[in-house]
């Protein structure tokens, strides 16, 4: 074990935990204002909740000693009491036990919150909580031991996943559409205007997702050394291809390039490369990155056609995004990287590898899809997820917080 | 261009000198019973007119005036926004509403100047009118009618 290894993951914990108040900022920028805090909400409870479920079994759930099958970790690390020196099957890492668990709790975090951007202006509070408790446990928990864990059955399978392209991009992202499709649509949704309340707001929270990302991607490497800096390296590269990808096809398609473009095409670019991060070159990663750009520009405009509300794109940018990252994996990795990795279809490494990469790819989906959808129909069923029309019009915030985010009134008398 | 009336009306009791004038004002006094002579010019501009038309109207002595901002539209078309493909439009564009009261005889030149100031030529130039005001009151002062101006 080294110290820089460790030092290493724990920062790059600290910068994955920023990025769930960042998204805090980029979600609660696009909302109306009326709905701003309680997004943010959903976002901090989202930490409160997870921080102390994976703490207290989770973490155990995720990465203990496997209890059987490859499904999922047995309760001997419940409590984050006694830790082996390794955490089972991970051996060649350089960074303590605890800190790979304490990095991991702020991707399960990010990974909750992820999906309050779909269940924006419409879900119940105290739901929220309930679904995210049960979420966490019934579908994070097994995905996460079988793609993260070295003991997982996907893992075992040959599948590479470098910072959770399935467990967390492909996760939040059909979790979500399975929670709105429970939840229902906005009332007035799509015809009424829902527009951005503070786009400026959106985009500081993606330069916090940005700066947080490299913690995400680097810090999956487990320790310092030569894939965390193609992580790191290749992160920004995707970036950025995703981020002029979008806006190429916003000004051939819509006339205009729009800031909320750019910074979607970034986090595209950023989510597909998450799978891959370790695992490709350079130049593969701004392939990576501009496909996603592109690909995920065109998904975000297909719900109005079959006419689901996922008011902020989760499915759209992080599942299709993971879908893309996974794909591409199949096709791109190549050994000369990380020599414990694969090599993809295109570097030879012929069609079992890509095979292997679309099918953990379609268990994710199919999985978190279907857990998802059921836990979300039964927390509707007993507790209800949405609130009632009256408490949608007037607004969550207020409703469900008794918080006005602005001072209505320029001179501050008129309004809450 | 100055249009002032000889013999400035004194001030009630005042020692003050006398400030400017809130808006253009006769020595004529109101006898009781007469209806009120004094008009709300209300106009509805582009923004970036006000300038213009304020420097118009001080150049006919208008000296207050109350500016709010609104939104409107009539025969001018409105923008598209869009948003991560949902496409909004927006019909309203945004104007800047003037209220100026005036003497009853003035109105006409106020009008005149709002308008002529306050014109591009293009569609969205907005609107001018008068209505009849029944009740004028200085806050600071209580002083009604024409004196108010």
């Amino acid at each position: 074990m080294r110290a820089v290894d460790t030092l290493w993951v724990l920062v790059s914990a600290a910068l994955v935990l920023f990025m769930t108040p960042g998204l805090a900022l980029f979600y609660g920028g696009m909302v109306r204002a009326k709905n701003v805090l309680a997004v943010m909400m959903n976002n901090l409870v989202a930490i409160g909740v997870v921080t102390v479920l994976w703490a207290l079994l989770v973490a155990s759930l995720a990465f203990g000693p496997d209890a059987g099958g490859g499904l999922i970790g047995n309760f001997s690390l419940a409590g984050l009491g006694s830790l082996p020196h390794t955490l089972a099957g991970f051996t060649h890492v350089g960074s303590s036990p605890m800190s790979i668990l304490v990095f991991q709790m702020m991707f399960a975090v990010i990974t909750a919150a992820l999906i309050s951007g779909g269940t924006t202006d419409r879900i119940r509070f105290s739901a929220f909580v309930v679904f995210i408790a049960l979420w966490l446990v019934l579908v994070y928990a097994p995905l996460a031991h079988w793609v993260f864990s070295p003991t997982g059955w996907l893992a075992k399978r040959g599948v590479l996943d470098f910072a959770g392209g399935t467990v967390v991009e492909i996760n939040s992202g059909f979790s979500t559409l399975a929670v709105v499709l429970v939840l229902g649509n906005r009332r007035g949704w799509p015809s009424e205007r829902m527009a951005p309340h503070s786009v400026p707001l959106s985009l500081l929270g993606v330069g916090i997702l940005w700066f947080g990302w490299f913690g995400f991607n680097a810090g999956s490497a487990l320790g310092m050394n030569g894939v965390a800096v193609h992580a790191f390296t290749n992160t920004q590269l995707a970036a950025a291809t995703g981020l002029l990808g979008w806006l190429v096809f916003e000004r051939l398609r819509e006339s205009y390039p729009t800031t909320l473009g750019a910074a979607s095409g970034a986090i595209a670019g950023m989510v597909a490369i998450t799978p891959c991060a370790g695992f490709v070159t350079p130049l593969a990663a701004l392939l990576i990155g501009l496909v996603a750009g592109v690909v995920c520009a065109l998904a975000v405009r297909v719900k109005f056609r079959l006419r689901y509300d996922d008011s902020l794109d989760v499915l759209g940018v992080h599942g299709v995004g993971g879908l893309v990252g996974m794909v591409l994996l199949g096709l791109l990795a190549t050994k000369s990287v990380d020599p414990n990795g694969r090599n993809g279809l295109l570097a030879g490494g012929g069609f079992h590898f890509f095979g292997v990469e679309l099918m953990a790819a379609a268990v994710a989906v199919a999985f978190t899809f279907s857990m998802t959808w059921v836990i979300a129909k039964v927390v509707d069923l007993t507790l209800g997820l949405r609130v009632t029309p009256e408490q949608e019009f007037a607004g969550l915030d207020i409703t469900q917080h008794a918080e006005s985010a602005y001072s209505v009134g320029g001179m501050g008398r008129v309004g809450s | 261009m100055r249009a002032h009336r000889t013999g400035v009306p004194a001030h009630m009791g005042s020692a003050r000198a006398p400030t400017s004038p809130a808006t253009l004002r006769s020595a004529r006094p109101v006898a009781a019973g007469e209806p009120l002579a004094v008009k709300l010019v209300v106009a509805v501009i582009k923004p970036f007119k006000l300038d213009e038309t304020k420097a118009a109207l001080e150049a006919v002595g208008v000296r207050g005036m109350t500016m709010s901002e609104a939104q409107g539209f009539g025969r001018q078309r409105g923008h598209t926004e869009v948003y991560r493909g949902a496409e909004y439009q927006v019909e309203f564009v945004p104007k800047l509403r003037l209220e100026i009261a005036v003497e009853d005889d003035l109105a006409e030149q106020v009008v005149a100047a709002i308008a002529d100031a306050a014109r591009t030529g293009k569609i969205g130039d907005g609107k001018v009118w008068v209505q009849p005001l029944d009740t004028l009151v200085r806050v600071r002062t209580g002083e009604r009618g024409t004196d108010a101006l």
